[in-house]
């Protein structure tokens, strides 16, 4: 069932000035609930700009977006309840941060929403869990905290809202290699334990591939293709040729196919290329 | 937040950008000095077309000029208004406590006319020179106060760094509050201290990363070896050229008739 419903949504920045720039370009997609969708793109390619549309903090200059079936523009007024239901987490949330406590922070958007105390700390609980904050920290002042512990205070901090549609721009940037494996699989079980929606803006091929089931393309404003995660990463040279590229396993497989050998195309992460590679040499007979 | 043209530079191809930034400093103080001590109209009628001439030779868009004398135009307006009814002398119009006299029309169209060129002069110095520039100017026009104990270097750093620094705050500031308008908080409802307490999640962090920004400027201008003005050697050198010689001249000789028209024709006053 699709929850999300974008049509010939365009974006321009500074209209009818000198400085005019579109930002995103007729684009139309549907997302299906529960879906788990990456975001990839070159840098200027509209990611961000479309992301903040998806929750009403920019208007679109053309174009509708149905949440729900209904079009999130029809009550302007109302538009903060749609931001309570598709969660926008930014590039470095780490720097929103502004309460006294880390508890008090995460409770900022669930009180915005009107809950009462006894809900807002059940929520702030949940959702530190969610993302690994030890408990102890709650009471800390968050610019206490280290910076993996406050970017994962301040994704807290939207989870927390339990948005029926988590948006994360780049949640890992910045991250040494552990702490991104963490959070990565710490999104991932959010995502099927809660059995939400999940959208991941992300440069990191590898990140997308081993948790995304869709991906979405951007290029040059415009919606280049939207597919399942391995017909995407299955369009090795298209994809180089608009400045992106395909996980490091998925070209090493791609490689020994252009060599002769007779594997899978679309191998998205070690494991699979392991179980590819080990029954190929089985059927050999050389292992 | 971004329509701020006020101090905003505008790079253009013209002599007013060419010309050295001492110079239009100078000149910039020297006019308005004699825009507000000047009490005939010939002479303020000379004023205003030299400004108008710098205006045109900018090659400046006459809108960016419109778009700053906009932010103005209520103060303006009022001081005009006030000046027409608190003239003294012989009213030639009554109504109740509101006269008008002749002084009053003069005082009102003489601010009116002042304020505009303030402004005017004002924006073509800016639009004509980059804060970099125009800071230098500043630095090398007050060296003399070095004697008594001014930090002259220093002051200028600190305004260069200022306004580099002003496009990034206000970038920043847009992003912060993007980012807690997506946790749900209202900024555009409520009463007055409603909306100043929805301020609180933004400037907090605001703060925040002006001091972090500073720091790591701090360390990065130290990691660099400055150690402030002493033997401090600059990369570009001003040096008078003949546009300046020629400007300073034309600049002479309109002060010259400005003088003149003060001493030798009618004033009002």
């Amino acid at each position: 069932m699709s929850i999300l419903r974008v049509e010939n949504l365009t974006y321009t920045y500074s209209p009818s000035t000198p400085f005019e720039h579109i930002a995103v370009n007729d684009v139309s997609f549907e997302i299906n609930k529960g879906d788990f969708i990456g975001i990839i793109g070159h840098t200027g390619s509209g990611k961000s700009t479309l992301v903040q549309m998806l929750n009403g903090l920019l208007k679109p200059t053309k174009g509708k977006i149905y949440f729900d079936g209904k079009d999130i523009w029809e009550k302007p007024k109302e538009i903060r309840k749609i931001r309570f239901n598709v969660g926008l987490v930014f590039q470095y949330p780490e720097y929103q941060l502004f309460e006294e406590t880390v508890e008090k922070d995460i409770a900022f958007g669930p009180s915005n929403m009107g809950l009462n105390d006894e809900q807002i700390k059940e929520r702030v609980k949940k959702a530190a869990k969610f993302v690994g904050l030890r408990e102890e920290l709650l009471p800390k002042s968050p610019f206490d905290l280290s910076g993996g512990e406050k970017r994962r205070a301040a994704i807290a901090g939207v989870i927390a809202m339990d948005p029926d549609i988590l948006i994360l721009d780049e949640p890992t940037a910045g991250l040494d290699p552990v702490g991104r494996d963490i959070l990565l699989s710490q999104i991932d079980a959010y995502h099927r334990e809660r059995k939400n929606t999940v959208l991941l803006v992300s440069h990191s091929m590898e990140d997308v591939a081993s948790v995304c089931e869709k991906v979405l393309v951007m290029n040059h404003s415009q919606l280049w293709d939207f597919d399942t995660t391995d017909h995407i990463f299955s369009r090795g040279e298209e994809l180089a040729q608009i400045g992106l590229r395909i996980p490091q396993v998925t070209s090493i497989v791609d490689a020994l196919i252009h060599e002769g050998f007779p594997l899978k195309r679309g191998v998205l992460t070690v494991e699979e290329a392991v179980t590819e590679i080990t029954e190929y040499l089985k059927r050999e007979g050389r292992l | 937040m971004r329509d701020i043209t006020l101090g905003q530079y505008f790079p253009t191809d013209s002599v007013i950008h060419r010309l050295d930034p001492r110079v239009k400093l100078i000149l910039m103080i020297v006019f308005l000095v004699f825009t507000f001590i000047t009490f005939n109209y010939f002479a303020l009628g000379l004023i205003a077309a030299s400004i108008l001439m710098i205006v045109l030779l900018s090659k400046v868009p006459l809108k960016m000029y419109l778009k700053s004398l906009k932010v103005i135009i209520i103060i303006v307006v009022i001081t005009s208004v006030l000046n027409l009814f608190y003239g003294t002398g012989e009213p030639i119009f009554q109504w109740h406590f509101i006269k008008v006299t002749y002084n009053g029309i003069h005082n009102a169209i003489f601010v009116c006319v002042r304020i505009v060129c303030l402004l005017l002069l004002s924006s073509a110095l800016t639009f004509t020179t980059s804060p970099t520039d125009l800071t230098d100017a500043l630095e090398r026009l007050m060296k003399p106060l070095k004697v008594f104990h001014i930090k002259v270097h220093e002051i200028a750093m600190m305004m260069t760094i200022a306004l580099r620094f002003v496009p990034t705050l206000l970038e920043e500031t847009d992003k912060i509050m993007a980012a807690q308008k997506a946790r749900g908080a209202d900024m555009e409802s409520g009463n007055f201290l409603k909306r100043i307490q929805a301020l609180v999640p933004v400037l907090v962090p605001l703060f925040v990363s002006a001091f972090r920004r500073a720091y790591e400027l701090a360390t990065a201008m130290e990691c660099r070896c400055y150690q402030g003005g002493e033997g401090r050697t600059r990369m570009k050198q001003l040096h008078i050229q003949k546009r300046d010689v020629i400007s300073l001249i034309v600049s002479g000789l309109m002060i010259a008739g400005i003088v003149l028209c003060n001493i030798f024709l009618p004033s009002v006053r």
